[in-house]
């Protein structure tokens, strides 16, 4: 038997007696014989641990890790050595939802925890247990915004917002019944009069915003959510979570929903996930929430403990009637942006911020500096990333540093590239990526 | 599991000027004093103050008051808690895989892509499909996936029509809820007592307006569905597609494949099937199978194989759209992967089997004191209605209740919702004969209790962390956040 | 003089002339267990007869609360948003809204009073 299975000869002999059977095939007489697999499977023999190891240390040796200057949604954080330690603990890894209060309060902490940090980062009152990743919580807060208005099914979403987020939302609302309707920019930034034109045309649920946008602009909402709640509409702000130890909160701009991912709160990039979604709201709009949400009671006796609570919302009560198929949370990682908040504070999420943004301005001054390139959107106020517009060829440029080892940004169009900076990157990395530009 | 309960909150830690982190200086001028002071936050987060060390230790003594795999017997029934193999963790970190950032030029990511391109293969093979998308985030997520791909088909056809899904009566909760996002409309079908579903019933469902049936097999009950070459024949008759919910797919590994059945789109768990860890409610990963013909409907982006062995990540029209930014949980697909080449063929053939063995013996061990509503063969789980003497009023949640005493985590209570009192149990191929007996005298312990000292039953548990918790309390007054708290 | 009318998704209708106060019935709140939740519509909706304007919730369950009868909510009970427990005390002194009826007309396709408890025993 393999390693990870327990039986011994002796054993299956002993079951299948107390089975009334003679073997285990047996038990799958009610399968019709044309339906069963009569061969192994085509596939790789049995590994031993080693020989595994090396098939993965092999595949690794086929990827480049490179100095990373890339963003658009996800970014190179520093991952403090205590979170990977706790969150490799057995007694979180291996646990399933905290069905039974009485031996999870682990978990339902820690998600309480979450919960806390969350809302206070965002400015919002509450916040679930956590979503897959920033591109649902987004489709999700759509949903939200639909339910929560009852009976409007569009919803405007800024053409600011990162193109892969609308992809995603566009793609949920296609197949529910909701119309999207894009609003245009200017100079960068979300058109106002065109979301203004747009909102009185009516039946408008929910206003998809971000901060910051695509190209790393912040953007001003101010008097956006008086505007939107003329209209009976929501605001959701789609934003960063690591940004929001510095800049204005979903809160304060007076949003009715705060979506977005949590990667940026030092998860590892590990090629596009596991990550974070998160979704914060108001108390008056709690019940609406997709997912799980975690509260404090007392227990018999009579100490403080926590629960999974509001159920009556989700999907295994309400089935077809529920606003969401959310059954479970991003459990593991909502522990880990819990234990990297405590690590970091609020002092340490705000240094982050300013290294991140004075790095990406001295390299966006620098990189101005060599001729080749310039910002696409020099008016406008960003904290660590940039649209550079460039006079070089975009691919060979990113061909040239690769070589070099260095990942310079991310493509989004011919001419354009979109780099992030933040306290990973060096003084003399930043310098070597110019030079680079230089010499092209 | 500490008995102990830990219960402090790290807030509660948290002292003016304490830190805990250390960040590089790039030395660059400040210019954060130059932005617009509209654009920043009034007031800082309110985020905890804490040491090194004190973290460490709190989130330890938290840890200890949770119940995991790895600290015993876990009979959650449809979850499928098997062992959740080392040697997939250490896979999953290598800086080699996890460093990469997920819009790297394909050159550089070479390795991800074919460890992405395997695990589709591997999944296509044993499932029977002819291709895998792994992007889905979740099992709920690829249901929900699993219908926009059966809707873009119809749609591909011009027919616009099919908004209705057939599901048992019986399903998983998420299967209608998936298919109210994807803006179907749900029709049930009922189930005959044995918890199969009632073909007669089903045949006048079937019309021009029906988009998919969707079904688990084995099923909630952990009955085989014998009838499903007919059942897969009057589907494809009628013009509908066949979804098969892959929660149950354990048992079936080295017997049957979804595929073989006539299903059309499945998808799988992978935190079920392929050992990655629950991590306490996620990540999970729910890989979304087709057959022949409906590959070009799965999401954007795709992994494609080229001619000169190179891989490409690719982006295609008629697909059904995009369900995520980039290519999934990666790192759980790793740890997928990891699980299959260390079981290989050979080991994923008896992994099946021994799960369906595990549960048929618990089944024979404790039929004579739990009532068994459907007696037949089961196979990887199977449902109990409660105690056989209900005569002392001990309910199934006292039972799971008393079992939390005794050191093992509860099965699944009141699902499916065919019977009042169902008590779901699933052993899983990684627990041992020894253990399995360890559960069955204490349940038949619990059993006896129940009559002659019900009580003790009613009252559990006794010796957890934490007591009963006040649900209603917690639904009527919510305290969601530590700032509810304070006030 | 007010009559109750019932419907087979077990909300009432207490109608005083072209006024009436939907609630859940006793049966219904019993079935239901302890309240935690109603979710009501905004005064000036208008609801339409077998359309959902609403739902309860207990722990464990939820349930939609279905129109009887249509018209345009002119209150809601505001005492159930602190304490919908009053809902299990007495379901028909806390009616959950109060419509002005658009078609008393639909009041013939409910029940009175005693074909409800016929259709409960059932």
């Amino acid at each position: 038997m393999h390693r990870y299975f327990p039986h011994t000869k002796a054993d299956i002999d002993a079951m299948l007696q107390r089975c009334g059977v003679s073997a285990i095939d047996d038990l799958y007489s009610d399968v019709p014989q044309e339906l069963r697999l009569k061969r192994d499977y085509a596939l790789s023999r049995q590994l031993s641990e080693k020989e595994v190891r090396d098939y993965f240390h092999r595949l690794g040796d086929k990827n480049r890790r490179l100095v990373c200057f890339a963003g658009a949604g996800f970014y190179n954080h520093y991952s403090p050595s205590v979170v990977s330690s706790v969150i490799s603990r057995s007694e979180f890894l291996t646990a399933y939802t905290p069905y039974q209060p009485e031996i999870s309060q682990g978990t339902l902490q820690y998600i309480f925890e979450y919960q806390s940090m969350m809302a206070t980062l965002t400015g919002m009152e509450v916040s679930n247990a956590s979503l897959y990743d920033g591109t649902t919580a987004t489709a999700e807060a759509m949903l939200m915004a639909v339910a929560a208005s009852r009976k409007r099914t569009r919803v405007l979403v800024s053409s600011t917002l990162s193109p892969h987020v609308r992809r995603v939302v566009a793609t949920y609302a296609s197949y529910h019944g909701v119309t999207v309707d894009e609003v245009a920019q200017t100079d960068g930034v979300t058109d106002i009069d065109d979301l203004r034109a747009k909102l009185e045309q009516g039946d408008v649920a929910g206003v998809i915003v971000a901060s910051p946008n695509y190209y790393g602009i912040l953007e001003d909402y101010s008097g956006w959510a008086e505007l939107c709640h003329s209209h009976k509409a929501l605001l959701i702000i789609h934003c960063v979570a690591s940004d929001l130890g510095l800049i204005r909160t979903p809160g304060e701009w007076g949003a009715d929903i705060a979506v977005g991912d949590g990667q940026s709160l030092g998860m590892p990039l590990s090629y596009g996930g596991p990550y974070l979604g998160f979704i914060c709201t108001t108390k008056a709009l709690m019940r609406k929430l997709p997912g799980r949400i975690v509260g404090a009671t007392e227990d018999a006796d009579g100490r403080r403990v926590f629960v999974l609570t509001l159920q009556a919302r989700e999907q295994h009560i309400r089935r077809d009637k529920a606003t969401s198929n959310i059954c479970s949370n991003q459990g593991l990682m909502a522990l880990y942006a819990t234990v990297y908040m405590s690590v970091m504070g609020a002092a340490g999420l705000r240094e982050v911020c300013e290294r991140g943004c004075n790095g990406a301005h001295y390299l966006a001054d620098a990189l101005t500096a060599t001729g080749k390139m310039r910002l696409k959107y020099p008016h406008r106020p960003y904290l660590n990333e940039f649209l550079m517009e460039c006079d070089v060829d975009v691919d060979d440029l990113i061909a040239r540093c690769v070589a070099q080892g260095i990942l310079p940004g991310v493509k989004t169009a011919p001419g354009r590239l979109l780099i992030a900076v933040t306290e990973m990157c060096s003084r003399e990395e930043m310098d070597t990526l110019v030079s680079i530009v230089k010499s092209m | 599991m500490n008995r102990e309960y830990y219960g402090k909150l790290i807030f509660e830690l948290s002292r003016p000027g304490r830190r805990a982190y250390s960040l590089p200086d790039n030395g660059c001028p400040d210019v954060v004093s130059q932005l617009p002071d509209v654009l920043m936050r009034d007031a800082a987060p309110v985020l905890p103050e804490v040491d090194e060390p004190a973290i460490v230790r709190h989130y330890n003594n938290m840890s200890t008051n949770n119940f995991g795999v790895d600290t015993g017997f876990y009979p959650l029934g449809s979850c499928t808690m098997k062992y959740n193999p080392k040697i997939n963790e250490e896979m999953a970190a290598l800086p080699s895989m996890a460093a990469l950032h997920p819009f790297q030029p394909d050159s550089t990511v070479q390795g991800a892509l074919e460890a992405y391109y395997n695990l589709q293969q591997a999944l296509s093979e044993i499932g029977g499909m002819s291709e895998f998308t792994l992007n889905p985030f979740a099992g709920a997520h690829g249901e929900l996936t699993g219908l926009m791909v059966i809707r873009a088909y119809h749609r591909s056809r011009g027919d616009e029509k099919r908004t209705k899904v057939i599901v048992p009566d019986s399903a998983h909760g998420t299967n209608p809820a998936s298919a109210a996002v994807a803006g179907l409309k749900v029709v049930e079908v009922k189930s005959l007592p044995d918890g199969t579903v009632d073909v007669d019933a089903l045949r006048p469902l079937l019309d021009d307006t029906v988009a998919a049936v969707m079904m688990t097999n084995p099923n909630t009950v952990g009955i085989f569905e014998h009838r499903i070459p007919e059942i897969a024949a009057m589907v494809h008759e009628a013009g509908a597609l066949m979804y098969y919910d892959g929660a149950n797919l354990n048992p079936m590994l080295g017997v049957a494949r979804p595929g073989d059945m006539g299903f059309d789109v499945m998808h799988i768990n992978l935190h079920k099937t392929f050992s990655t860890p629950h991590g306490g409610g996620g990540p999970g990963s729910g890989p979304v199978g087709v057959r022949e013909g409906l590959e070009q409907f799965l999401p954007n982006p795709r992994v494609t194989r080229n001619p000169d062995g190179t891989f490409s990540l690719t982006h295609t029209d008629t697909a059904l759209g995009s369900v995520s930014a980039t290519l999934g949980n990666f790192a759980v697909q790793l740890r997928a992967l990891s699980y299959i080449l260390s079981l290989g063929s050979e080991g994923l053939m008896e992994a099946g089997p021994l799960a369906t063995l595990n549960a048929n013996y618990v089944k024979e061990s404790l039929r004579d004191v739990y009532a068994l509503p459907v007696d037949r063969v089961c196979k990887h789980e199977f449902v109990f209605d409660g105690l056989a003497d209900k005569s002392h009023g001990v309910t199934t949640l006292n039972v799971a209740k008393r079992l939390l005493d005794h050191g093992y985590h509860a099965p699944t209570i009141y699902f499916p919702l065919l019977f009042h009192e169902s008590l779901m149990i699933e052993p899983t191929e990684t627990e041992s004969r020894d253990t399995l007996d360890e559960f069955i005298a204490v349940m038949r312990d619990i059993a006896r209790e129940a009559s002659e000292n019900p009580e003790v039953v009613k009252t559990a548990p006794h010796n957890t962390p934490v007591r009963r918790p006040d649900d209603t309390n917690a639904a009527l007054n919510p305290v969601v956040t530590y700032f509810d708290l304070e006030k | 003089m007010s009559k109750i009318y019932y419907s087979e998704t077990h909300e009432y209708v207490n109608v005083d002339g072209n006024i009436g106060y939907i609630g859940i019935s006793d049966y219904a709140q019993h079935e239901l267990g302890n309240v935690v939740y109603v979710d009501m519509p905004e005064v000036g909706d208008d609801i339409e007869a077998g359309d959902d304007f609403g739902a309860v919730e207990s722990v464990k369950a939820a349930s939609d609360l279905i129109a009887p009868v249509s018209g345009a909510v002119v209150e809601i009970n505001e005492s159930l948003i602190d304490n919908p427990r009053l809902v299990n005390e007495d379901p028909m002194a806390n009616w959950i809204i109060k419509v002005e009826l658009t078609d008393p007309s639909e009041l013939d396709s409910l029940m009175d009073e005693e074909a409800y408890k016929e259709f409960i025993n059932k």
